[in-house]
Order: C-alpha cells, then sequence, then structure tokens
C-alpha cells in the first residue's frame, strides 16, 4: 500500500482524512484509487494534479512508477511562465 | 524516466559561450517576427473593445460597418464554435479563452473584445469599427482584490467557482489552496519575536517588446495555416481548433520569430479571432496588436493583497510561518494562487507553516503567466518579515536564512522532501561576494531575499537528422524565448562530437512534430535539452550500427568517441576510427537517412532558488530610488551555455526593479485602465540600471543528463523582495505595496516623520 498526503484544502474532499493509503505501483493508478476511495476528490484530480514522488514532481506523467514505502504528495498541478 | 547519473565534467562543447545562431538575422532585420509575415491578398483586422469594465452586451449592429468599402468581413462571438462547455475553475479553460478572445453576454473588463473587423487596410478596418452600434446596459464593476472579495462586491459570473472554494466565501473567489504542517500557534508561542504584516502588489505587465500579431488563413474546407508570435504553437493550434470547430491537424501552426514573451505569450488573444476572419472572408488576414491593446486585453500578472506572520527566537531560528495571499486575476478564474502559497516559504526548512490562497475575479483583464507566476510576490511579502525580524533581533540576514534554508532531504512547505538543491550554495556564495562587504554610502541601503520556483518537464519531441556532409540539423517544438537554440546546438555538439557551428536548429512548426507543451515553466533548456540529448544518441546510436556493418562486427562492438566511430576494445578488431560524415556521405546507400528522434514528458525538472544582494540609494526628498549594485546568484544545476544564464539571470533582476519601483495598472473609478502605454507605464530603461553581477552555481539536477535545471523563472522571485529591503534599509521605512514608486516613499518618510 502507499500512503499518499493530500494538501491541507483537499481534506475536506477525502472525509477530512490528511492521508489516504492506495493500492498502486504507478502515478495514474495512485490517482484512479483516490478516486474510488473518495469520490469527492475527482473534480480536484480532473481539473489537474501534480504527484511528488520522493521529492520528484511529477508533473503529468501517469506512468511514474511509485513504491509502496515512496514519500507521494499530491500537489496542484505545475504550470509557468 | 530513469536517467543515468548526470555528466558533471569534461565538457567540450558544453560551457562554452559561442556566438548565437539568431544573432545575425535579428541585428541585419532578416529575422521574421509577428508582424513581418505577408501573404497574397492579405487582409487588415481591427477589433472592436469594450469601453466599459462591466456592461450588459444587449445587441450589436455591424451593418454598417459591412456596408462600407473595402471590409470583407465582420465577426462577433456568434461566429465562433457553439460547442465550447462553459465550467467552474479551470476546468473550463477553453471556454474562458473563448470568451476572453470574444466577450459573449456581456464585456467583462475594459479593452474587452466585442467585435473584429477585416478590410483591405488597416485605416479602412479600423475606420469600421466607428461603425459598430454596441447597446450596452452598464453594470457595477470591481477591480480591486480585496473589494471583489467584500460581501456586497458585483458579481462577475455566477457558477465561476469549482469544488476547493469552502462555502460562504463571495462567487468571485473561484479557487482556494490551503497547505502546510506542523502547529502554527505552538510554533508562535515558541518564537522570541512573533511579526504579523500586509502587504500589496500591483498587477505588471510583462512588457515584452513584439505586440501579439498573427497572419491567419482559413477556409471553407476546415484547412487553415497560422503563423504567430507565441510561447506555444502547439496549444494555439489546439485551443484554436476547439474554439472554431476545427480538427486539429487541419491547422498547420508557425511559430514566429519572438520579441519577448516572459509568459505573456502562453496563450491566445487574437489568433482564434483572425482565423475567423480568415474563414469568413476567405482571405489572408493579419491582425496585430497595439501597444494600448496589450496593456488593455492581454494578461498582466495578478495583483496581490497578503497577511504574513513569522515567528523568530533570539538566535534567528523560526519557529513558525504563515500567510494568506488573495491573488486578483481579472475577469476569469487563473489567478496562480496555489503557487503565491506554495512558494512563500519554500526557502526554509520549517516544522510549522500553513499558508491559504486565493483566486479571485474582477473587472480587468484575464491575467497570464509572468516568470515564475506567483512566487515574486509571495517573496516580496515573506522576505520583508523575515528581514524586519533580523533587524529588530540584531541578526545578519544572510546567516538568519542559511540556518533556516531548505536543503537536499528538507520536507518542503508544500509537502514533500526536496531532491538535490543548491539554496545553500546560493547563500553562502552571496556572503562570500564582495558585494556583501562592500562599504554603502550614506542614503544607501542593501538587502537581500531568497527566491523559489518549480520549474517544468512536460510533453517534448525532438528530431536530429544528419546530413552527407556530417552536420546537423535539429527540430525542435519550443519556441526560443532565451536562446534555446544556442543551448540545443552546444548539447548536440557535445553527443555528436561534432562543432557547434556545424549545427543548426530550428524551431518545427506543429505538421513537423509530435505535440510540444509551451516554453513555459523554465522547461526548454530541461526538456528540450534532455530530447535533444537523446535524440543525438539515437542517431549516434545508428551510425555505431552502420560502423559495424562497414567493418563486418557486431553493433555492440562499437563505440562512439569525439566525433568517430571506434571498435569498443581490441577484441572487436583493428579498424581505424571513421568520422561522422565519412558515415552520412554514403548513408542513402547504407540504410538510408540517419534521424535520431526522442519524445517523452520528462519528469525530473528539479526546483531551483536563487539569492539576490542589492544596494539602493534612496533621496528623501523625491523619493527617486536608485539602484546602484545589483548581484544574482542562482543554481543553474550546469550552465549550457553561461552568457545565456547570466542573460536570464539579469534580465529577471531588470524586470524585477521595474515591478519594484515603477510598473502599476492604474485604475480610474470608472474601471478603466489609465496607462495604457509606455510613457505612463513605466518599465526600466537601460539608464535606469546598474550593471547587474551574476553567480552561477552549480547544483546538478538528478532529472537531466547534465544536471541542467531551468533558470528563466526564479531569477524574478528575489528581486521584489531584496529591492524592498534595500529600499527600507535605506529610507528607514518600511514599505508594504509596491511599486515603491517615489509618491509612496514621499509619502511614507512623511508619516514617519509625522509618526
Amino acid at each position: 500500500m502507499v500512503e499518499v498526503n493530500l494538501w491541507s484544502g483537499l481534506r475536506a474532499q477525502a472525509g477530512g482524512h490528511e492521508t489516504v493509503e492506495v493500492d498502486a505501483k504507478t502515478v495514474g493508478e495512485v490517482l484512479k484509487a483516490l478516486i474510488a476511495a473518495h469520490p469527492g476528490l475527482k473534480p480536484s484530480i480532473d481539473a489537474g494534479v501534480s504527484v511528488a514522488v520522493d521529492g520528484r514532481i511529477i508533473a503529468s506523467s501517469l506512468t511514474e512508477p511509485v513504491l509502496p514505502d515512496s514519500e507521494v504528495f499530491l500537489l496542484q498541478k505545475l504550470r509557468g511562465g | 524516466m530513469a536517467l543515468d547519473e548526470p555528466k558533471t565534467t569534461d565538457f567540450k562543447y558544453v560551457g562554452t559561450r559561442p556566438d548565437r545562431p539568431d544573432g545575425f538575422d535579428k541585428v541585419t532585420g532578416r529575422a521574421k517576427f509577428g508582424a513581418d509575415m505577408m501573404a497574397p491578398g492579405m487582409l487588415h483586422a481591427a477589433v472592436l473593445r469594450s469601453p466599459h469594465a462591466h456592461a450588459r452586451i444587449r445587441s450589436i449592429d455591424t451593418s454598417q460597418a459591412e456596408a462600407l468599402k473595402g471590409v470583407k468581413a465582420v465577426v462577433t462571438r456568434a461566429d465562433f464554435s457553439k460547442n465550447v462547455p462553459f465550467d467552474s475553475g479551470l476546468e473550463g479553460e477553453f471556454w474562458n479563452v473563448l470568451e476572453n478572445v470574444m466577450a459573449g453576454e456581456k464585456a467583462l473588463y475594459d479593452g474587452h473584445a466585442v467585435a473584429a473587423v477585416a478590410a483591405t487596410s488597416a485605416l479602412e478596418a479600423r475606420d469600421a469599427l466607428k461603425l459598430i452600434k454596441v447597446d450596452y446596459e452598464v453594470l457595477p464593476h470591481v477591480t480591486d482584490v480585496d473589494a471583489a472579495m467584500a460581501a456586497k462586491a458585483p458579481i462577475l459570473r455566477e457558477g465561476a467557482a469549482d469544488s476547493s472554494v469552502p462555502e460562504g466565501l463571495h462567487p468571485n473567489v473561484v479557487r482556494y489552496h490551503e497547505s502546510g504542517h506542523g502547529d502554527v500557534e505552538a510554533g508562535f508561542a515558541e518564537a522570541d519575536l512573533v511579526i504579523e504584516d500586509s502587504f500589496a502588489t500591483e498587477a505588471t505587465h510583462q512588457g515584452y517588446i513584439e505586440p501579439h500579431a498573427c497572419l491567419a488563413t482559413l477556409g471553407s474546407d476546415g484547412k487553415g495555416e497560422l503563423w504567430c508570435t507565441t510561447q506555444g504553437h502547439w496549444y494555439a493550434q489546439k485551443v484554436c481548433a476547439a474554439l472554431l470547430d476545427l480538427e486539429t491537424s487541419q491547422l498547420r501552426v508557425t511559430a514566429s520569430e519572438i520579441g519577448g514573451g516572459f509568459g505573456g505569450k502562453t496563450t491566445v488573444f487574437i489568433e482564434p479571432v483572425a482565423l475567423a476572419l480568415a474563414r469568413k472572408a476567405n482571405r489572408p488576414v493579419k491582425l496585430v496588436m497595439s501597444r494600448s491593446e496589450v496593456f488593455r486585453a492581454t494578461g498582466p500578472t495578478s495583483s496581490t493583497s497578503m497577511d504574513i506572520k513569522v515567528g523568530m527566537t533570539k538566535d534567528g531560528k523560526i519557529t513558525a510561518a504563515q500567510g494568506v495571499f488573495r491573488l486578483q486575476g481579472g475577469a476569469f478564474p487563473g489567478a496562480p494562487c496555489e503557487f503565491t502559497a506554495m512558494c512563500a516559504f519554500a526557502p526554509y526548512d520549517l516544522k510549522n507553516v500553513h499558508q491559504i490562497g486565493y483566486d479571485v475575479m474582477s473587472n480587468r483583464p484575464k491575467q497570464a503567466a509572468y516568470r515564475a507566476p506567483g512566487s515574486p510576490m509571495a517573496a516580496f511579502a515573506v522576505e520583508s518579515v523575515i528581514d524586519e525580524l533580523c533587524k529588530r533581533l540584531g541578526l545578519d540576514p544572510i546567516d538568519v536564512r542559511l540556518k533556516n534554508a531548505s536543503h537536499t532531504g528538507s520536507k518542503a512547505s508544500f509537502g514533500p522532501r526536496f531532491d538535490a538543491i543548491g539554496l545553500v550554495e546560493t547563500l553562502e556564495a552571496a556572503k562570500a561576494h564582495p558585494h556583501y562587504s562592500a562599504p554603502l554610502k550614506p542614503g544607501q541601503g542593501r538587502g537581500i531575499s531568497c527566491g523559489f520556483w518549480f520549474n517544468h518537464g512536460g510533453e517534448t519531441a525532438v528530431s536530429l537528422a544528419l546530413s552527407e556532409d556530417g552536420t546537423a540539423q535539429i527540430s525542435v517544438g519550443t519556441p526560443d524565448i532565451g536562446g534555446s537554440r544556442a543551448s540545443m546546438a552546444l548539447m548536440a555538439a557535445e553527443e555528436l562530437g561534432i562543432p557547434y557551428d556545424h549545427i543548426r536548429c530550428t524551431i518545427a512548426d506543429t505538421a513537423t512534430l509530435g505535440y510540444n507543451e509551451i516554453s513555459h515553466g523554465s522547461r526548454v533548456t530541461y526538456a528540450s535539452g534532455l530530447a535533444t540529448i537523446k535524440a543525438a544518441r539515437d542517431a549516434v546510436e545508428k551510425l555505431c550500427k552502420r560502423a559495424a556493418a562497414k567493418w563486418g562486427i557486431p553493433e555492440e562492438a562499437v563505440k562512439w568517441q569525439d566525433g568517430f566511430a571506434v571498435p569498443s576494445g581490441p577484441n572487436a578488431g583493428n579498424f581505424d576510427p571513421l568520422p561522422l560524415k565519412d558515415l552520412t556521405a554514403d548513408m542513402g546507400a547504407t540504410g538510408g537517412p540517419i534521424v535520431g528522434h526522442f519524445e517523452a514528458s520528462p519528469e525530473g525538472a528539479g526546483v531551483s532558488f536563487a539569492t539576490h544582494v542589492v544596494d539602493a540609494e534612496v533621496d528623501a526628498e523625491t523619493g527617486k530610488t536608485e539602484i546602484v549594485r545589483y548581484t544574482v546568484v542562482q543554481d543553474a544545476g550546469k550552465a549550457i551555455h553561461p552568457t545565456y544564464v547570466e542573460g536570464q539571470y539579469q534580465g529577471g533582476a531588470a524586470q524585477g526593479i521595474g515591478w519594484a519601483l515603477n510598473e502599476e495598472y492604474i485604475y480610474g473609478d470608472d474601471g478603466r485602465l489609465q496607462n495604457a502605454g509606455f510613457l505612463d507605464y513605466r518599465i526600466p530603461l537601460a539608464s535606469d540600471l546598474p550593471m547587474i553581477d551574476t553567480v552561477i552555481v552549480e547544483v546538478p539536477n538528478p532529472g537531466h543528463p547534465y544536471g541542467v535545471r531551468g533558470v528563466g523563472e526564479t531569477s524574478i522571485c528575489p528581486p521584489l523582495a531584496a529591492i524592498a529591503n534595500a529600499v527600507s534599509a535605506a529610507s528607514g521605512v518600511r514599505l508594504r505595496q509596491l511599486p515603491m514608486s517615489p509618491p509612496r516613499i514621499v509619502s511614507a518618510l512623511k508619516h514617519k516623520t509625522n509618526g
């Protein structure tokens, strides 16, 4: 299982949870599993999120691997200027 | 994407400073910018814009304009797609762009497009605008971020708020961000000194020299061509196709040479309008914005209102920090409140931190990205408070920052732990720089600030084709906004082992490569650079295969060394090295053209930090500030072409000086922009700036083959705060509002004297 940390603003959409444990091997699976566990997260995830895996910020790729002991944080989608 | 250990030493070409490949074109006028393209039978377009900040459009009568001699087409919102769905927040971004490029039921800001004309001359097009009759019902407006959040503020659009916004907020608050960790109240209780203060910044424009311009053709068969000045022509292709009900691949978009973007050309403003006119007139249409239109109707940065609270012990340890950041983003969702919040405290390794961001709509033009969107304002507020804490506690500002600095493995204020980062190295370099210990004259003050930006990877495709004479041509999809063609050629030269001058890098059109994300997020040298290296390695693999075939040995028995195929060891056989040009000379007969490719979404951009040191001199009588010395220290990971890296550092500092001291959008009580021109909106001139010194720190980014980090945006994060701290030190009064224009400084000094 992978422990996913949510930013505070998302907790209201995840039953007040700060972290959610999901069964996933990739970033894409993490996002799918989060929506399955907490459908309230769907609009925010659909609006676009980035995922930090062990300090590396994955902006969009769903195929990046995630390990059971990875540190995983959801971040709002990155853009730039 | 797994990467081998970055190569960080023993470069032959990388790290050198050759002439820029576009230099000759630009100094001789041969370079073709957005407005330089012509087409046979071309029409000229002009756009009618709302004179009201907020008004319902009851009707538009275009009949007289259409009847004018020379007019070939008039378009309104009715000429665009009806199939673009409205949605809340950024989910409805295509609808937001459509509504922005041509108003629907309401004009939402002074300068909002309501109709457009194409005629046989620019003069006829402008004359025709005067004949369009728009019946407006003027509505109450709001242009200030705090006023727009207040209970009785006029509502711009119901339903624009997305699911992130807590209940009870005004409908103009359309997105919300909250993050952090620890217990800030407990942290403040541990502090010896807590400072809580409020700050504000005005909207500023990117101020690129080249106004938006394009040339469009679009036939009734749905096939079109678009030439435009843009940071992202694939994005322009995608959004224009959606707004005009076209198949994406039927619209070919070519990026012109670009006269500056800085984030402001990451979206579209006039391109869909030119295409709609071209389709209606069945003629090519050229549309060029005036400077006034650029100010009124393209995207400046957000204005902000911010509250900061930081606690510190007597020895300089930050015990807790919190910030509330309210960003005004114009008449649409998108103000980068989450980045302002996430960047605010990122330079510091904090046990207790909490940040909130609000994205607020108002009757102003839709904000657009501007170098590290949202981060410079946060740094202004946070670093001002940290500076004040250092002053009151009698501590050295660099020592305090070193004591609290984020480092590799620190838990970032926005959540995850940092990978390899170089903030400490920039602080140590700043402290060791002669500037930091140089004496100051009376009336002068010194300020420092740190700054942070994320950087970005994104979808990237590159092709590298070899020519028979042993030269190479690279096709990249990221418009060159900062010298990337030189950097790509240097990286390809390094891999191929041929001279820099033997390589030409071209920005390909949308029909040539796969989707390339916009040149934004300081991604180009990182992502297109990585792709160029990988494409060159793909070509090298093919070259080695050809050499193996010539020698009759297995492919794996050949390696590439400094431009030659050589046997990989004594067992591979005894063959003379084969230079690249011998392998390409007969490639048509040995297997066909040799082309290397790479397509991916690299995900290892690596974040970036900078520290700036500024000396300012304030004239107490007039309030005029002169920046007398400026030093930028920034982590580049690896500087591919150091002169361009230094140029990015200097450019960020120069734009930051303008933002800090002079630049601002000024709105009248009527909601109209008062200073839509460079005479009244003052960007720095060369004579306003000192020579800006630079120090390149290189802490390799593990996500790039050579350790590159983007450098284009981080350089604008510290200037606002560093200058504010210098001005405060020089004048003896804390400035909390940008710009620190002469009247504001005089007023602050007067209040200090009176107080």
